[in-house]
């Protein structure tokens, strides 16, 4: 990852504006036309978008509708339970953050998963009220707050799921590896749209008639069992990371095959596969637009319904740009975390 | 699992014997899966019963009745599903073919000119990169198509970029041929998004190539386009090829996004025979059959190209 960039400059040698500008602008007579060819096309497009952002566009549309992009018709006096939930959110993915970089007690750091288990408990309870709080249904978690809340629910999900398949893919079992390879390879070979068709339209017909799933959770399922294939994929290349040596220290030691699994292979394979599942957690944020297709109304979804208001009709330009702004932001944060992160574990050659 | 080493002990109990074991845990799976299958098959059967449809493909033989916007073989709403499904499909491959052909081009270049020696071409091509990445590709054909492909000129004045292209409510129109809006749109989506991934992978493949090469490549006198070429890339190729594959595969499976724009590709069609027939199953397994068959002679083809840049030693 880290080759030597081709054209290194020594940080000794500092160059004047005007050096820099020969050495890294117009070094050659090609460079020179490149520069100047490149600088005319992206002054058109700066000089156009800028005239149309403060001449012609209307932002009131973003303005009037900031708080249905963010929790949609979410009621609003129950907003402050959202605002928890996102501090909740935020202090538990520094704590994250801290244990996989290894800055916490130890003792803490084993208890962590427990942890999220049980405050994504309480973020659900949360949202969704019941016992004390007023009850919410699914259909007005809308917005930001549903991207956020699929997304986090189906990696959380898929993350054991796609372990056992990893497992199942490594394992001398034929009828357990084929299993595995057979879900894998078909799920991958799908597009996303597909998955999620089958799950709103197949798991009602496969499931009795008196369990009926709302759309939300239908969605959650097809994106769960989506995502689990490539999470699959994702932990059997840390497990082909983790040395023979190891396992048979370990069996030499007397560890029987579920141990080893569980203290010796799975904390080596899943440190070294952490930058590879946020590179999956940022994959799926931006699937789940995919949701907006099949009536679910998350932040794309959301748009859409703005965009049928009849004050702002033809608004695409405004509402699409802000729309792709926050994804934006989330998705280049998490990848710059996760650079920092692979840094912090030395694990980007795997 | 290794310790199968007195296997004709006759006083060893069947409890101690990892062969016993193995063929139980197999025995198992089999065991629940099959359990698991038979419930929701029954389920399935009892639902299909209840929403009066008999499972079977003799439906692909009836009247269509759905009208195509964009056909390359002849159509006529009075022809059959399985007519229907035809043109979806060959849609579909010709968005996924020029795709994969421009979005190579896009990525080589962009990829190329991340490294270049110019901190302007550099820093546009990172610039490219990091939008087209981190943004859905969904929203992004959305926004091909209401924001940009929608509020173009009528078509009686386009706009014409470099004196051949020209671009309308119409569509793109180069010298000869006419492309629709959708099929534009989607085009131009998948293409830029791919190539911002495929510019990734390029580059990491050039930096993976070792400095000596380079050095190597000059002390021979080779110009820094020509080692580029002859020398750098044909290397570079062998760590690039195995990822870009994914990337192909994802371009293909992404051009079922066309749903949202309302190009006529297989899904969409797709999904109007479901819509009109309601059944779910037989189009589901269409939907999955031809989905996979792209997929593997995509991964056929590319693992056959891949063979043939691989190093052979000895």
């Amino acid at each position: 990852m880290n080759q030597p960039e081709i054209d290194n400059v020594p940080s000794a040698v500092r160059l004047s504006p005007l050096g820099w500008l020969r050495k890294n602008l117009f070094n050659t007579w090609y460079n020179s036309l490149l520069t100047i060819g490149c600088f005319w096309i992206f002054y058109q497009i700066l000089r156009n978008f800028l005239s149309w952002a403060f001449t012609n566009a209307k932002w009131a549309v973003v303005q009037a509708n900031f708080r249905l992009f963010l929790v949609g018709r979410y009621p609003v006096s129950q907003s402050w339970r959202i605002w928890i939930v996102f501090g909740i959110l935020a202090i538990m993915a520094g704590l994250s953050w801290a244990a996989i970089a290894h800055k916490l007690p130890s003792k803490l750091n084993r208890w962590l998963p427990w942890i999220w288990v049980i405050v994504f408990a309480i973020i659900c309870w949360l949202i969704g009220g019941g016992s004390g709080l007023t009850p919410v249904s699914t259909n007005l978690w809308n917005g930001l707050l549903l991207t956020i809340f699929t997304t986090i629910i189906s990696i959380g999900l898929s993350f054991p799921l796609g372990i056992l398949l990893a497992l199942g893919r490594q394992s001398t079992l034929p009828v357990v590896r084929w299993f595995s390879i057979l879900y894998i390879e078909i799920i991958r070979g799908l597009p996303l749209i597909g998955i999620l068709f089958m799950a709103q339209v197949m798991l009602p017909l496969v499931l009795p008639s008196e369990i009926r799933l709302d759309r939300v959770l239908r969605a959650i399922a097809g994106l769960v069992l989506f995502s689990a294939a490539y999470m699959a994929e994702n932990v059997r290349g840390g497990l082909q990371a983790v040395p023979r040596g190891q396992v048979e220290a370990a069996r030499s030691l007397g560890f029987n095959t579920l141990l080893i699994l569980l203290f010796i292979v799975l904390p080596q394979a899943l440190r070294a596969v952490i930058p590879a599942i946020v590179g999956q957690f940022i994959g799926l944020f931006k699937d789940t637009s995919l949701l907006s297709l099949f009536a679910l109304v998350e932040l794309t979804g959301i748009s859409r319904s703005i965009l049928a208001q009849p004050q702002f009709l033809g608004r695409y330009a405004e509402v699409y740009l802000f729309v792709g702004l926050i994804y934006w932001v989330f998705c280049y944060s998490m990848s710059l975390a996760s650079r920092g992160l692979e840094k912090e574990l030395d694990v980007g050659k795997t | 699992m290794s310790n199968n080493q007195q296997p004709n002990n006759p006083k060893l109990n069947l409890w101690r014997d990892v062969r016993f074991w193995r063929f139980a845990g197999q025995f198992l799976a089999v065991l629940i899966a099959a359990i698991v299958v038979a419930i929701l098959w029954g389920n399935l059967n009892r639902n299909l019963q209840q929403l009066g449809i008999q499972p079977g493909f003799g439906f692909l033989n009836s009247q269509a009745a759905f009208d195509i916007g964009e056909t390359l073989i002849s159509y006529a709403p009075s022809d059959t599903y399985s007519r229907a499904l035809l043109v979806g499909l060959v849609n579909s491959l010709r968005v996924m073919v020029v795709g994969i052909i421009l979005t190579t081009i896009v990525g080589i270049t962009a990829g190329i000119a991340r490294l270049s020696d110019n901190w302007l071409v550099r820093k546009l091509a990172l610039v490219y990169v990091e939008i087209f990445r981190n943004t859905p590709l969904l929203l992004q054909l959305l926004f091909w198509y209401f924001a940009v492909f929608l509020t173009l000129p009528k078509v009686e004045n386009p706009i014409s970029v470099l004196g051949f292209i020209r671009l309308s409510q119409n569509g793109l129109e180069l010298p000869g041929i006419q492309f629709s809006p959708e099929f534009s749109t989607l085009l131009i989506g998948i293409t830029l998004y791919t190539g911002a991934f495929i510019a990734e992978i390029v580059r990491g493949g050039i930096q993976s190539v070792s400095r000596g090469q380079w050095e190597a490549a000059a002390s021979l006198g080779l110009k820094p386009g020509l080692a580029m070429r002859l020398v750098i890339f044909p290397q570079a190729l062998r760590v690039i090829i195995p990822p870009l594959t994914s990337q192909y595969l994802n371009l293909a499976k992404n051009s079922s996004l066309a749903v949202a724009i309302g190009y006529p590709d297989i899904y969409l069609v797709a999904s109007t025979t479901f819509n009109q027939t309601g059944r779910a199953v037989e189009v589901m397994l269409l939907i999955m059959t031809i989905y996979l068959t792209i997929s593997l002679i995509i991964s056929l083809v590319m693992n056959l190209f891949n063979k043939s840049v691989q190093l052979k030693e000895r």
